[in-house]
């Protein structure tokens, strides 16, 4: 699980890419480069071309124009309210199918990729629970299992669309630090969120709101014009810190009391 | 009660149609299941209704029903294609347009003068009157079906469960559900002889629904549902042979009863685990000990 990548090339670089569906663009001006084992913020509003990025990672769509390079396996984590809760499968089957994005059609998950996803499953913290029922576990352990997924798809690229929404305080605080260890790891995690304080702690981040507003670590990327322009209109000041002070609208700030040491 | 079970036995016409009742409900509890977890029991049904015509246009001409029916198969699927692009309609509406269109030129045909009798058998199945050669056709497809199935379960499982392109090499997911179509395809093709038209839609997705309240695991599902088929199957036989009522109607009268009572077992049994909180944070607490 060392850094694959020991060279300095970067596992993405966007060169004046555009970004859309059958010809229409929706995503303009992508101009990045991120090294192995960065943690990358993206942020951007509802609509903002989020998703949209993660698809063209993933070769699901090509770029219009422009280029998009990807030198990883690349999975995605995704929303945990799109999966289906009904669904007859343990924590371990889940994680097992990550096998099928590297064997060959006519062969089955064995009992070295069970072994696997079981290490995944260790890996995201949820061994003890491998035999439970998906469906049966909370919000942030469903999230943790489709890691475990990406992990045992052995891929070096994780895409997380969102992977904080609707999580507690307590998972959400579970789920940073299992993304700083990925990192530690080697692996390259770019993350889709709507909290802007949470893409300070990371290495990268990438502002979206149509185009690429801003990219570059957080310190120099993140400034009160950068956030305007990301969010629009939509703004407020961030209580007691003025000198930052815009927030999404939609974010949904937690107290202190939730949080205590931050 | 050992003569009520052995008498049946004696006739030839009995056994074949036990035999042919067992796979049937082997291949179609398993199929079945697929069919329930990626929600496409109506085009399932769609397809046994479908392919009428060419069951009746079989009969009307001597062939095998096995080649009417995949003639008519085929057929309703390049009209459903055709229609739908025609149309731009929902695919919906387009299986819905065809099929009832299909079944009724069927029925028409069936009901033509010319047409030899027994042809009602088409539309309800006659179990009784399987030959040895539809015998083996039986256990053939339903060999190839059940080692397809088996082969691909875990991509079917994992399209099912969310299909994001890519995650699995290969295989996109659009053909792994259009080979599940296929398989349920050959599957009413093959019931159809013993079922007939109108209830072989019920032996592949009735056991399944009823095992799907029961089960919360693919492997296990597939077992019930395959059990509650064959046992249903044959319970029908023996209650068609010994209360002297028409086979199909038996068997479906106890696919029927098979689903309820599983019904009433999920009932009971959520009646009794929803009393403590099962969920989320026992759960969440043991995890975090480990992280
Ligand atoms: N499949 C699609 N076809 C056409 N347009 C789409 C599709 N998916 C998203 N869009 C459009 O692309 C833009 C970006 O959407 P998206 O990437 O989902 O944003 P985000 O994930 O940041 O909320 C939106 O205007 C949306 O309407
Ligand atoms: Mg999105």
């Amino acid at each position: 699980m060392s850094n694959r990548h020991s060279s300095r090339e970067p596992v993405i670089r966007a060169a004046h890419a555009t970004l859309g569906y059958e010809g229409t663009p929706v995503l303009h001006g992508l101009e990045f480069q991120v090294p192995a084992g960065s943690r990358v913020g993206i942020l951007g509003p509802n609509g903002g071309g989020k998703t949209t990025l993660f698809r063209a990672l993933t070769g699901e769509i090509a770029p219009l124009s422009g280029d998009l390079k990807v030198r990883a396996t690349t999975a995605t984590v995704a929303q945990t309210d799109r999966s289906r809760l009904d669904y007859p499968v343990s924590a371990l089957d889940v994680a097992a199918m990550g096998a099928l994005a590297r064997l060959p059609w006519w062969k089955r998950p064995g009992r070295s990729e069970r072994r696997q996803a079981l290490e995944s499953l260790t890996m995201v913290g949820l061994a003890d629970l491998a035999d439970a029922t998906f469906g049966d576990l909370s919000g942030g352990q469903r999230q943790r299992v489709l890691i475990a997924r990406a992990l045992t798809a052995d891929a070096e690229l994780l895409l997380m669309d969102e992977p904080f929404t609707g999580l507690d305080a307590t998972s959400e605080q579970r789920l940073e630090e299992l993304i700083d260890r990925l990192a530690a790891n080697g692996r390259t995690v770019m993350i889709a969120t709507h909290e802007v304080e949470q893409a300070e702690r990371w290495d990268l981040v990438l502002c979206l709101n149509g185009e690429q507003i801003s990219f570059g670590d957080p310190a120099s990327a993140i400034s009160k014009p950068v956030l305007e322009a990301t969010y629009g209109g939509h703004i407020v000041e961030i209580p007691g810190q003025p000198e930052l002070g815009v927030l999404p609208a939609h974010h949904h700030h937690h107290g202190d009391a939730e949080r205590p040491g931050r | 009660m050992i003569d009520w079970l052995a008498d049946p036995l004696a006739h030839g016409f009995t056994v074949r149609a036990l035999i042919e009742i067992s796979l049937l409900g082997l291949v179609s509890g398993a199929v079945g299941c697929w069919v329930v977890l990626f929600g496409i029991s109506y085009s399932a049904e769609s397809l046994a209704h479908g392919m009428f015509p060419g069951l009746v246009g079989a009969a009307l001409l001597g062939l095998p029903l096995l080649v009417g029916g995949a003639a008519g198969i085929i057929l309703a699927g390049l009209l459903i294609g055709l229609v739908g692009r025609l149309s731009g309609d929902s695919a919906d509406t387009a299986i819905a347009v065809v099929v009832t269109s299909l079944f009724g030129l069927g029925v028409l045909l069936a009901l033509s003068p010319e047409s030899p009798p027994g042809i009602q058998a088409l539309l309800f199945g006659d179990p009784l009157g399987v030959t040895e050669g539809q015998l083996i056709a039986t256990a053939l497809i339903g060999a190839a079906v059940l080692v397809v199935l088996r082969t691909g379960h875990d991509r079917f499982l994992a399209v099912g469960f969310d299909d994001a392109p890519g995650r699995i090499r290969g295989l996109s997911p659009a053909l792994i559900q259009t080979l599940l179509l296929v398989l349920v395809a050959v599957t009413v093709l093959v019931g159809v002889q013993a079922l007939g038209n109108l209830l072989v839609a019920a032996i592949l997705v009735g056991p399944a629904a009823a095992a799907r309240l029961l089960s919360s695991r693919m492997k296990s599902m597939i077992l019930l549902s395959a059990g509650i088929a064959i046992f249903s199957g044959v319970a029908g036989l023996y209650l068609s042979f010994h209360a002297r009522v028409a086979a199909g109607a038996a068997i479906v009268a106890c696919l029927l009863a098979a689903y309820l009572l599983a019904t009433l077992i999920a009932r009971a049994r959520t009646g009794i685990t929803r009393m403590p909180p099962i969920r989320k944070e026992p759960a969440d607490e043991r995890a975090s000990q480990l992280v």
